[in-house]
């Protein structure tokens, strides 16, 4: 029986590189143990003595930056060991988005870049109102826009490439932290946790630290799941639509109480709410816990969903009317824009969180011979 | 929270001064506040680093009959006592002992009801899972609670407040002197509450108490429990009880800060080693008990060696049997070669290892209990877990006595009141580490400081508002 002590790390010597700086202080914690009952980092962590890369990237993106354990840590600035352990995994995490990305490169821009995202909003305006103005339109609605064939030989290509990218990225995240064959309850598990966004209800239901440092709150998982149901709600009304299109020779315009719209309106509301709350935690929320040199391209990320929500919404408000034709390009520019961005922004961390809740479960179910 | 000025200390007269800002403190200003009382924190410590050793806890012990909070099954009167008599050889007042005893199961639906949260017990502490109650996030997490709650009741909090005397006439407090933004201030209350720790971070003090060894020796807790109030205290005459020239102290690992190493530092891997001196010599039986029986004698071992110093090493078979320090062991493929990277005398070292190797017997290895596998021959002997250390590579960690908490401390009864060289003081209460000395005069029992913080804090509130009601 031995155990690999070189990957251990001196706690007193503060390292740049944000794997290994990670591990210092996911070594302290082990050493420590007690914030075990805030989410499933420490559990994890706990199952082991020693770590490897695999097991700090794990780590990252199973911490949802609840920032409990910052707060009841006693290690925290000025003391020498400087735990800070919210935002060495949330730089670790960044990192790994940036490293497992594919190609390579565009990560590490708009996950830090603000501006790059909102040029390629602008790129996406742009080249809808070009498309619109140079095809004709063929059919109701916003079809007499932007014709139906025309629609879906941008944005099939838009929505599929995107997505392959992105599963070369989680498979080499498998690949990094170990993960083996999943199971059912696997599923089971991560998609309970992730639903209810267990790891942001601080271990007891009493919410997380986020904005209100020492005290609890539920504030950010409330927006969190509004955005993240909204959005789901979103791509249900855009699923059904094409099943609606395609199945049943039902085209749009959809009136209000067709599947498309009952599901689209309160998840565009959802949507634009959550966006709007997430800003405004995140103003109150203290940057020195979150991730380092990422915040620009995080809260333009969150423009970029909230208007694609809103956009949304006033489409719908505007039909019939000439502000259709304009709306029309603003909404789908900023669709296209959040599509093909999805791997290189902020919109991974749901497939990468989720993939780590999978790997969570499976471990655990493992390690305890299941 | 309010955060005080000069001007709001000495603007009125409080009904009651705490002095000191941990877990006995805190209690105490709650429990006064909550009756209306205007109360006034006076906190040594800054901000960051309030709430004294408190903050470095995990659990407090606690009775109970059947499930309660995280704790499970029963752990009565009787049982808790028994074990406290054990670890005190009998240095404890039994009725103030009791009263504790007693009051600690209507304290954990108080912690709750002010914020504090527990969670199970920690993986790797099993055994504490009747008898201690967690606290979720640790003692940082309650702290964090108590000023919050405090707060919330209209408690003013000073920070860096740090009090040097205590103005007393006859029996009676009338104001404590307060170091506070560059000024000596005098502070007027009608009732005083001191829970200012211990003095384990004063060195010069350790050192007069228990020799020149004692700068060596490391403090895992806070660097303001400097023992200010409490020496004040003794030149004004208080009684006080508890041994004044012993500390409770631990073996950790010598890599640790000078103060507030706390939890992590401690090292767990003596009973599979051997532990020499900086000579290279053994000097005790490493395999005498399971550690966490053991660990508490190994701060006293050690701190009687030369320097202040001793070397636990191991070899392949047992790195992975306990939990791995939180600093990397130093490493080598030769007892040499080891020993040279630890700077001990090589022969002398080499010598130790192959005369320990030579007194094993063969027998069956059971690192998780007691195994008799003893050695042979050979003084100090090693009575449990005596392997050869044979296979490379080899391991070592350093020790040094990291104190916990020292004994000292003011009289009280079981109104936590304090005892002036005439008798009671009509309105100074104590509570906390500060007179823990009453109750626990040797020895420690898990869990326990956090118990006679809570339990004596809140009475000492309740007192000290009764009085200026
Ligand atoms: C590493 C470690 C782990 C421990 N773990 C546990 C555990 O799990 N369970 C348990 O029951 N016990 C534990 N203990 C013991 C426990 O910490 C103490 O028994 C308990 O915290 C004492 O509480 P207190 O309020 O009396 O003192 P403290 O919490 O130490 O508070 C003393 C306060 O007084 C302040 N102060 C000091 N001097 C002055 C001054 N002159 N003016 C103003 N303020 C002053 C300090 O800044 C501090 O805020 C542990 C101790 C250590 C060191
Ligand atoms: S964050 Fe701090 S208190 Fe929490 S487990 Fe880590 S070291 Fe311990
Ligand atoms: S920030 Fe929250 S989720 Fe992340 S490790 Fe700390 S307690 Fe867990």
């Amino acid at each position: 029986m031995s155990l690999d002590v070189s990957l251990q790390t001196d706690p007193g010597v503060i390292a740049t590189d944000p794997v290994e700086e990670a591990r210092r202080q996911v070594e302290i914690c082990n050493a420590c143990r007690y914030c075990e009952g805030f989410c499933a980092v420490f559990p994890a962590i706990t199952r082991d003595k020693v770590f490897a890369d695999g097991d700090i990237t794990q780590f990252a993106n199973l911490c949802h930056n609840c920032r409990g354990c910052y707060y009841a840590c006693q290690y925290t600035a000025p003391h020498e060991f400087e735990l800070n352990l919210p935002r060495a995994l949330a730089s670790a995490r960044a990192e790994s988005w940036e490293r497992l990305a594919w190609p390579g490169g565009l990560a590490r821009l708009f996950q830090s870049r603000g501006d790059a995202l909102a040029a390629a909003l602008i790129a996406g305006f742009a080249l809808l109102f070009a498309v619109i103005a140079a095809l004709p339109g063929e059919g109701e609605g916003f079809y007499a826009y932007l014709g139906h064939g025309a629609m879906v030989a941008i944005f099939a290509p838009a929505f599929l490439l995107p997505l392959a990218a992105l599963g070369v990225s989680l498979r080499r995240y498998w690949r990094e932290v170990g993960g083996g064959r999943l199971a059912l309850p696997d599923w089971r598990e991560a998609l309970l946790a992730a639903g209810r966004m267990r790891n942001l209800n601080g271990g007891q239901g009493q919410g997380c630290n986020f904005e209100k440092a020492e005290r609890f709150s539920d504030a950010r998982r409330h927006v969190h799941q509004a955005v993240l149901y909204g959005f789901l709600l979103c791509f249900a009304s855009t699923s059904s639509g094409t099943v609606l299109h395609y199945l049943f020779g039902m085209e749009a315009p959809y009136g209000v109480f067709s599947l498309p719209k009952l599901l689209g309106v309160p998840g565009g509301i959802l949507l634009v709410v959550g966006c709007a709350g997430m800003l405004a935690l995140k103003a109150k929320a203290d940057p020195a816990l979150g991730t380092p040199g990422r915040s620009s391209g995080e809260r333009a990320f969150i423009w970029l969903l909230g208007f694609v929500g809103l956009s949304g919404l006033l489409l719908y408000a505007v039909r019939g009317t000439g502000l259709t034709g304009p709306l029309l390009a603003l909404h789908l520019g900023s669709v296209l824009t959040f599509f093909l961005l999805t791997p290189y922004s902020k919109m991974a961390h749901g497939f990468y969180r989720m993939t780590a809740l999978l790997r969570e479960a499976q471990d655990k179910r493992e390690r305890a011979g299941g | 929270m309010s955060e005080a000025d000069a001007a709001t200390l000495t603007g009125e007269v409080w009904d009651v001064v705490v002095v000191g800002g941990g877990n006995a403190a805190l209690c105490a200003a709650i429990e006064a506040a909550e009756t209306g009382a205007r109360v006034l924190i006076l906190e040594g410590a800054p901000r960051d680093y309030r709430g004294g050793n408190s903050r470095h806890t995990r659990n407090f012990r606690c009775m109970h009959h059947g499930a309660l909070g995280p704790l499970v099954e029963t752990y009565d009167e009787e049982e808790f006592w028994a074990d406290l008599l054990r670890v005190t050889k009998g240095e404890t007042d039994e009725a103030l002992a009791r009263h504790a005893i007693r009051t600690s199961e209507t304290c954990l639906p108080w912690m709750q009801a002010h914020g504090v949260r527990f969670q199970k017990s920690l993986s790797g502490t099993l055994s504490l899972d009747r008898t201690n109650a967690f606290f979720l996030g640790g003692g940082k997490a309650l702290v964090n609670a108590y000023y919050l709650t405090a707060g919330d009741l209209g408690v003013t909090v000073a920070y860096e407040a740090t009090v040097r005397h205590v103005g007393i006439e006859g029996a009676r407090a009338t104001h404590v002197e307060v170091d506070y933004q560059g000024e000596r201030l005098t502070v007027q209350g009608r009732a005083l509450v001191l829970a200012a720790g211990g003095f384990q971070s004063d060195l010069d003090w350790l050192a007069r108490a228990w020799g020149p060894a004692a700068k060596n020796f490391l403090i895992r807790g806070t660097p303001y429990n400097r023992g200010v109030v409490l020496k004040d205290m003794l030149d004004h005459g208080a009684e006080t009880v508890g041994d004044p020239t012993q500390c409770h102290a631990v073996a950790i690992d010598g890599r640790a800060p000078k103060y507030d190493g706390g939890i992590v530092t401690r090292l767990d891997c003596v009973p599979f080693s051997i532990v020499v001196n900086k000579d290279g010599q053994r000097f005790y039986d490493e395999g005498e008990d399971v550690w966490p029986k053991r660990y508490a004698i190994w701060g006293r071992l050690v701190a009687a060696q030369p320097d202040q110093v001793g070397y636990s090493i191991i070899d392949a078979r047992s790195i992975d049997l306990f939990m791995p320090s939180v600093y990397p062991p130093v490493t080598a493929d030769t007892i040499p070669a080891l020993a040279e990277k630890l700077g001990l005398p090589v022969e002398a070292v080499e010598q130790t290892v192959a005369t320990f190797n030579a007194a094993c017997r063969a027998g069956e290895f059971h690192p998780q209990q007691l195994d008799g596998l003893a050695t042979e021959g050979l003084d100090p002997p090693k009575t449990n877990w005596a392997r050869p250390i044979a296979e490379p590579p080899f391991y070592a960690y350093a020790l040094r006595p990291g104190v916990t908490f020292t004994y000292l401390g003011l009289k009280v009864d079981q109104t936590a009141r304090a005892t002036g060289p005439e008798g009671p003081y009509d309105n100074i209460w104590s509570a906390g580490e500060m007179m823990a000395g009453s109750i626990l005069g040797q020895g420690y029992l898990a869990g326990f400081g956090m118990t006679i913080g809570t339990v004596f804090g809140r009475i000492a509130g309740q007192e000290a508002a009764a009085h200026v009601a």
